[in-house]
């Protein structure tokens, strides 16, 4: 394999990595010219041929979504960026926002010319109020050289950029749920059919594509198809559903490591290259007991599981939900597993948006069996009802209306298979572990 | 005398041009009055529903289902987020949280005497490679000790 080198956090070290003049400096927006010089169509098929999955964590075909839109659509239709980055661990689009927001509106100009939209809305998460400024004076900068607004680079297209705050909800990284709240109601996901390709933003076709997604699209088409294949993961021969798992990506890697950091490599990875040659190791000395491989909804995997390349698949072969994020959270040996739990259905249970029943419930019901054995009150029966609850909730078994319960399930599913022992061990002994900050936050 | 002043009126009008549909403005209106006031009164939810011209309810629904906005007692100067979740909590984060509680007399969601400071947990602030964190309004610090947060909190 030729030597990697990264592209799409090739420019983040530079001085004067945001503004557009150093972004043009270093040949940006030249993708743009290219492809505003070729019809919307050819735009998607290359998008479609380089095999570019969603990176905001269902890893569905970039392409293909685009092709869902009606044809012949006399608009408008509209791009949501979706750049609500909230799940636990991850932090890549971030980077990408606050070091290179260039890359993205080249991106996203790019994606609208495809899908014939004029007008794009950035869903930032409120928290991100760094890449909220930064993205700003990068639009006001596009707009005042002819970049966005009327008549672009003079071809004749036109397109607005606007950047909507979100209000500190992790269910506003879910695509309907996006919608809703963009469009000023509580952020419920929406049952479907109908997609949002179909009908989306303001009852219009809309795409929703993820910040990462969107950055790749100016490579593709700058760079070529070829060169996007040429990096990753081709599909398994043996696995009629498996796309591959092509082109960069952005790991994220938090926890219990020496280095905490976002890399960017080829997809298909190991966990444990990622800790040891990118993370500088685990901390203190200590060895992984478990790892989270794409943030907590995806699940975890136990230390013999480290070896699994974190593609599009190998996550989903040792059991986990799937790439999801790609940000890798590391636990060391001398942390409970039953903490760890607790802390991942709590994130659920507060985020939950409690429309369908089994998630409002299911993940309200963990998180209190759980607190309760933290309080030394655990009974063995509780972890065949926690295993009973976590299968019960999700798009999975068909109980809900969107994968927040799916992910809530997971680590719960994962961390009761894979580390029972530890589970009935804690019971058994009627270990406590507490804090005081769980004591004043249950004050609350 | 209304609650919003015509300033905050005009720079809520100005985003009405962004999107079809003057709903969409909501949650803008929401941050452009709280950031402000330091909260969303009842009655300024009636006047940000009349100039979207909506049901006072259809605002209030949307605002309380975010749990970002206070209705009834407004933030201190500064809001204090400290994360909780996964990555910060296996570095540190919660006792970080129970630290800067206990050196500020408050318990999470409460603000101090002063008025100067509203301390809250939040769930992961996507900076996890710098945790543990915490934001001050909307700026992110990492890599905290409960000395260096308190310091960054007093400034
Ligand atoms: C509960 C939940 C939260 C999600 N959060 C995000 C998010 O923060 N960012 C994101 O890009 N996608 C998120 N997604 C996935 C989106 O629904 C959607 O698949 C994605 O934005 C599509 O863009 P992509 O194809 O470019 O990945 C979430 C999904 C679920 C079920
Ligand atoms: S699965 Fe959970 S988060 Fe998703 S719509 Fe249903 S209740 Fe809401």
């Amino acid at each position: 394999m030729p030597e990697f080198h990264p592209v799409l956090l090739a420019r983040i070290d530079k001085p004067d990595s945001t503004s557009l003049a150093g972004y043009q400096a270093d040949g940006g927006y030249a993708a743009l010219k290219k492809a505003l010089a070729m019809s919307a169509d050819d735009v998607q098929k290359m998008v479609k041929d380089s095999g570019l999955r969603g990176r905001g964590g269902a890893g569905f075909s970039a392409g293909a979504k685009w092709s869902f839109l009606p044809k012949n659509h006399l608009g408008p239709i509209y791009l949501a960026v979706n750049a609500d980055e909230s799940e636990p661990g991850t932090f890549n689009n971030r980077i990408l926002m606050e070091e290179d927001p260039h890359q993205l509106l080249e991106g996203i100009a790019i994606t609208c010319h495809a899908i014939r939209s004029h007008t794009a809305y950035i869903y930032l998460r409120y928290e991100y109020g760094r890449s909220y400024r930064v993205l700003d004076a990068a639009i006001r900068e596009c707009y005042a050289s002819g970049i966005l607004g009327k008549n672009i680079l003079g071809t004749g297209f036109n397109l607005d950029v606007y950047l909507h705050r979100g209000a500190g909800a992790y269910i506003c990284g879910e695509e309907t749920g996006l919608i809703e709240s963009l469009e000023g109601k509580r952020a419920w996901p929406r049952i479907k059919p109908p997609y949002p390709a179909i009908e989306g933003l303001f009852r219009r076709p809309t795409i929703v594509n993820n910040v990462e997604t969107l950055c790749c699209v100016t490579h593709i088409i700058q760079r070529g198809v070829e060169w996007f294949k040429s990096i990753g993961v081709p599909p398994d021969p043996n696995n009629k559903r498996d796309v591959g798992s092509y082109g960069p990506k952005l790991y994220c890697i938090s926890g219990h490591v020496n280095k905490p950091c976002c890399v960017e490599l080829p997809l298909g990875v190991t966990a444990r290259e990622l800790i040891d040659t990118h993370g500088g190791g685990v901390w203190k000395g200590r060895k992984a007991k478990a790892v989270v491989p794409g943030g907590i909804s995806m699940g975890f995997l136990s230390a013999s599981e480290l070896d699994t390349p974190l593609d599009f698949e190998g996550p989903g072969r040792a059991g986990c939900l799937g790439l999801g994020t790609a940000a890798v959270v590391v636990i060391d040996d001398h942390t409970s597993m039953v903490d760890v739990l607790y802390n991942c259905c709590r994130f659920m249970a507060h985020e939950s948006c409690g429309q369908c029943t089994p998630c409002r419930e299911g993940t309200d019901w963990s998180t209190r069996i759980l607190d309760r054995i933290r309080h030394g009150k655990g009974r063995l029966e509780d972890i065949d009802l926690l295993l009973e609850v976590a299968n019960s909730m999700g798009i999975i078994p068909g109980t809900t209306i969107c994968g927040l319960a799916d992910g809530a399930a997971w680590p719960v599913k994962n961390a009761l298979t894979k580390f029972r022992g530890e589970f009935e061990e804690y019971i058994r002994a009627g270990r406590r572990s507490v804090k005081p900050a769980d004591e004043l936050m249950a004050a609350h | 005398m209304p609650v919003l002043s015509e300033e905050l009126r005009n720079r809520i009008r100005a985003e009405f041009p962004k999107y079809p549909d003057k709903r969409a403005v909501t949650l803008p209106a929401l941050h452009i009055v709280h950031d402000a006031l330091r909260m969303v009164s009842p009655a300024a939810i009636v006047e940000i529903a009349e100039l979207l011209e909506l049901h006072p309810s259809e605002v209030s629904d949307t605002m309380t289902f975010y749990g970002f906005f206070h209705d009834k007692t407004p933030l201190g100067k500064r809001r204090v987020w400290v994360c909780r979740s996964i990555s910060c909590m296996l570095r540190g984060g919660e006792e970080l949280l129970a630290g800067l509680c206990n050196r500020l007399g408050v318990k999470p969601g409460q603000t101090t005497a002063d008025g100067s400071v509203t301390l809250e947990y939040a769930e992961c602030l996507g900076a996890c490679e710098g945790a543990p964190c915490m934001l001050v309004n909307d700026e992110c610090h990492m890599n905290l000790t409960e000395d260096s947060a308190a310091e960054l909190i007093r400034k």
